[in-house]
C-alpha cells in the first residue's frame, strides 16, 4: 500500500458513538446494539462478523437509521462525514438513504421488484434523487455503470427472475453505486450465493472500493469470508464488539477469547491441517437477560473474578487494536498482570 | 445389569440374502422432472422439457462410512439423497439398499424399509412440528414403526437423548422446539433420526443453520455417534470445508452428473477435475495471506433444461478443447479409488 492510500484510509468517514439499539418485546426490553462505538474509515472494507443474534444486522440497520419499532435506537451519535445524522428530519434522512449510504441484502430476489425491469431500478434510483438529469444521461449512465460490473447493457430490459443468483446480486450493487453513495453497507450479501460465484463477488466488491473509492461494511457470519475481503474486522458478540483490528492481526495475534475461539472453529480445507475443531462451551446468551460483567464471562475460558460482575471497556491496546475484555485492561480486582500487546 | 434393548432386533422386517461391502449401491440413476407448461405450449412444441436433476449418476457406500456429495444449487445433490431412500421414484436406473432394489419394493415394503433409513435436513425448526413436545417427536417413528414394542419406547427414547446430549431428559421431554436453542433443535433431530436404530442416515446439509461456535460440537457429535452406532452416512452439503471433518470418500456433482469421486484427503489434495479444482480454490480460507489467486471459471452453472454438449462443464473450462464439446466424457479411474469424469485428466496428475 502507498502513502497516499493509507493517509486516506486513516480519514473517518463514520464514526459511531455510544449506540444502543434496543427492542421492547412481551418478555422484556431486549439490547440488541449495547453501547456500541467503533469508526469505519474512508475507502476501507469492514468486516463485521458476528453469530446470528449478535446484533450485526441491526447495527446495520441502525447506521440507515432504518429501525422501526418495536425497536428503537435509544442513544448514542452515528457521525457521517462530520454530521450526526441522528438529528437529520425525514426528509433529509431520505436524501441521505441513497444518495451517501446504500445497503445490500442477502437475497436478491427479495429486494428487486420482480414487475421492474433493471433498467427500471437503476433509473428510478437517479430519478428520484436527481430530478433534473436528462433521460438520455440517465440511460447512459446506467449502461456504464452496469457494463463495469460485468453485466452486458442489452440484459438492461431484463426481469430479475431473468438474471442469475450473482447478477442480481450485481445489479444490487450497482443499486448502491448508481448515485455514488460513499458506504455500501452489504448485510451478508453473498451468503445465498453458491461458492464460486461468491468468490467473484467478492472479487467485484473489492474491485469496486478500488475504483469508486466507495467504502464497504460487510456484515457477515463467516469470518473466512471475511479473511479474503476486508481490510478491517470487527467482532461482535451479544450486542457489544469484542475486538477491532486489522485483517491480518485479527488472524495472526488473535486478542479476545472469543475471537480466539471462533477462529479455532473454523473448518478448514486444508488436508493437511488436522487439528481438531475446536468446541466452545455453550451458547450466545439471551438478550433480554444478559450476563452481568462480561457479557463473554460464562463461555469465557480465562474467566476471572472481575469478569463476572464489571463489564470491561473497548480499550485501545496497541494503535489500531481495540478489545473489550479484562485480560488486557488493569482493574484493581485484578490478580493477574495484564497481557501487553506488542504494536 | 440389563440387557440394552435394541429396536427391531426381533423381526429384521427385509434382510438382504448376501451381504456386501456395500451398503447402498446406485446405478445410473436419472431423475427428470418435466417442466410445467400449458397445453397449447406443449402441443405446439411437441414435446414436454425435462429438468435433467439427476442424468446418469453411480457410487457406492460402503457400510459404516461417511460419504459425502458436494455440488452447487442444482447439482442434483439433494434429489439423490432423496431417491436414495425411496422418498423420489427415479426415472431410470436402480437404488440397491443392502442388497435389494428398492424400486421392486412394495410401499408397504418400502415403509419398512425405512425405518432403516433416515434423515437428518438442513433446517432443524421447518422440519420440528411446533404443537409437539420434544418427547412425542422422538417417539413417533418408535409408535409408527414399532407399535407393539410400546413398553420399551421410553428407555429407548431417553438412551438416545443422553447419547445426543439432551440431558437431563426429563427436562427436554415435554419441552417444545421454540422453547430451546438451534444447537439443541439439530439434536432432537438427530435424536428422531437414530430412535428406530437405522443403518443409514441420509444428512442433508445437517449442520448448515447452526452457528460457528454450535457447527464443531454437532459435527463431532456426528462422527461419535457413527462410531458407537455402527451408522452409514450420506452426507450432502455445498461446504466442502466442513465435508472434510466428516467424510471418508466424496463424490462432485455438477449438473446432475459426477465428475470426480475418491477418498476425500486425496481428491482435495489433489483433485483431477477442472471443476473440482475451481470449487476447492473458491471456498474463502479462514487466513487472510492466503487469498486466492488461481482464476474462477467464468460464468455460472447453466440451465439443467438444455444442458450444454459434451462434457457439461467446458463452456466454464479453462482447459476446454473442440473434444469437450463433442464427447462426454465417463468416469475413468486414474488412480486407485479415484475416478473423474474428464478426458484430459491426465494432465493434473503430477
Amino acid at each position: 500500500m502507498d502513502k497516499d492510500s493509507e493517509k486516506k484510509q486513516k480519514e473517518v468517514l463514520v464514526e459511531v458513538r455510544n449506540l444502543s439499539v434496543v427492542y421492547h418485546t412481551r418478555l422484556g426490553t431486549l439490547s440488541a446494539v449495547d453501547d456500541v462505538s467503533f469508526d469505519i474509515y474512508h475507502g476501507e472494507i469492514l468486516g463485521l462478523v458476528g453469530e446470528s443474534g449478535c446484533g450485526k444486522s441491526t447495527m446495520g440497520k441502525a447506521l440507515m437509521r432504518m429501525i422501526t419499532p418495536p425497536a428503537e435506537i435509544s442513544r448514542g451519535q452515528i457521525i457521517f462525514d462530520g454530521e450526526d445524522i441522528m438529528q437529520y428530519d425525514d426528509n433529509q434522512m431520505r436524501d441521505f438513504r441513497g444518495r451517501r449510504i446504500s445497503m445490500i441484502f442477502q437475497d436478491p430476489m427479495t429486494s428487486l421488484n420482480p414487475v421492474q425491469t433493471i433498467r427500471q431500478h437503476m433509473s428510478e434510483a437517479i430519478q428520484v434523487h436527481e430530478p433534473k438529469t436528462k433521460p438520455e444521461n440517465i440511460l447512459d449512465r446506467v449502461k456504464t455503470l452496469i457494463e463495469r460490473l460485468g453485466i452486458a447493457s442489452r440484459r438492461l430490459t431484463d426481469y430479475p427472475h431473468q438474471l442469475s443468483g450473482g447478477m442480481r446480486q450485481r445489479v444490487m450493487i450497482g443499486l448502491g453505486l448508481v448515485l455514488n453513495a460513499h458506504l455500501i453497507i452489504a448485510d451478508e450479501a453473498t451468503t445465498s450465493l453458491d461458492v464460486i460465484v461468491e468468490a467473484k463477488l467478492v472479487d467485484q466488491l473489492r474491485q469496486v472500493c478500488d475504483e469508486y473509492g466507495v467504502t464497504i461494511l460487510a456484515i457477515t457470519h463467516n469470518i473466512a469470508l471475511v479473511a479474503e475481503l476486508a481490510d478491517r474486522v470487527a467482532v461482535m458478540y451479544a450486542g457489544q464488539i469484542a475486538e477491532i483490528a486489522p485483517v491480518d492481526e485479527i488472524f495472526d495475534n488473535t486478542l479476545h477469547p472469543y475471537t480466539q475461539g471462533l477462529l479455532r472453529s473454523v473448518p478448514n480445507i486444508n488436508v493437511n491441517e488436522t487439528q481438531e475443531l475446536y468446541k466452545m462451551a455453550g451458547e450466545p446468551p439471551n438478550l433480554t437477560h444478559p450476563p452481568a460483567g462480561c457479557r463473554f464471562h460464562p463461555r469465557c475460558p480465562f474467566v476471572m473474578p472481575v469478569c463476572t460482575h464489571v463489564e470491561p471497556a473497548l480499550a485501545e491496546v496497541a494503535p489500531g487494536r481495540l478489545v473489550h475484555c479484562w485480560l488486557y485492561e488493569d482493574h484493581p480486582e485484578k490478580e493477574s498482570p495484564t497481557i501487553k500487546v506488542s504494536a | 445389569m440389563n440387557e440394552l434393548y435394541i429396536p427391531g432386533k426381533k423381526h429384521d422386517g427385509l434382510v438382504s440374502p448376501l451381504k456386501t461391502d456395500h451398503l447402498v449401491e446406485v446405478h445410473d440413476l436419472k431423475k427428470w422432472f418435466p417442466v410445467q407448461q400449458g397445453f397449447f405450449e406443449q402441443f405446439l412444441a411437441g414435446r414436454t422439457d425435462y429438468v435433467r436433476a439427476v442424468d446418469g449418476v453411480s457410487f457406492n457406500i460402503r457400510r459404516g462410512e461417511a460419504f459425502g456429495l458436494a455440488g452447487e444449487s442444482g447439482s442434483g445433490k439433494s434429489t439423490i439423497g432423496r431417491l436414495v431412500i425411496g422418498l423420489e421414484k427415479p426415472t431410470e436406473g436402480r437404488v440397491i439398499f443392502d442388497g435389494i432394489d428398492l424400486s421392486t419394493l412394495h410401499p408397504e415394503e418400502l415403509r419398512k424399509m425405512r425405518r432403516r433409513m433416515q434423515v437428518i435436513f438442513q433446517d432443524p425448526m421447518a422440519s420440528l412440528n411446533p404443537r409437539m413436545s420434544l418427547g412425542d417427536t422422538i417417539s413417533q417413528g418408535l409408535k409408527i414403526h414399532y407399535p407393539e414394542e410400546a413398553e420399551n419406547h421410553r428407555d429407548i427414547i431417553f438412551r438416545i437423548m443422553e447419547k445426543v446430549g439432551l440431558t437431563p431428559q426429563q427436562y427436554f421431554f415435554n419441552k417444545f422446539p421454540h422453547q430451546i436453542s438451534g444447537g439443541q433443535r439439530q439434536r432432537v433431530v438427530i435424536a428422531r433420526a437414530l430412535v428406530t436404530n437405522p443403518s443409514l442416515i441420509l444428512a442433508d446439509e445437517p449442520i448448515a443453520m447452526a452457528d460457528v461456535s454450535v457447527r464443531a460440537l454437532l459435527l463431532d457429535l456426528m462422527v461419535q455417534l457413527k462410531n458407537e452406532l455402527n451408522l452409514t452416512y450420506l452426507f450432502i452439503t455445498h461446504d466442502l470445508a466442513t465435508a472434510k471433518y466428516i467424510c471418508e470418500r466424496i463424490g462432485i456433482l455438477y449438473l446432475g452428473k459426477m465428475v470426480e469421486i475418491g477418498d476425500l484427503k486425496e481428491v482435495y489434495a489433489h483433485p483431477l477435475h477442472p471443476y473440482t479444482q475451481a470449487l476447492l480454490a473458491a471456498v474463502p480460507k479462514p487466513d487472510p495471506h492466503q487469498r486466492r489467486t488461481i482464476p474462477l471459471p467464468s460464468g455460472e452453472i447453466p440451465n439443467p433444461i438444455n444442458p450444454p454438449s459434451g462434457c457439461r462443464f467446458h463452456p466454464r473450462c479453462p482447459y476446454a478443447r473442440e473434444h469437450c464439446k463433442m464427447e462426454e466424457p465417463v468416469l475413468r479411474e486414474l488412480r486407485p479409488g479415484h475416478w473423474v469424469a474428464c478426458d484430459y485428466a491426465e494432465q493434473f496428475m503430477t
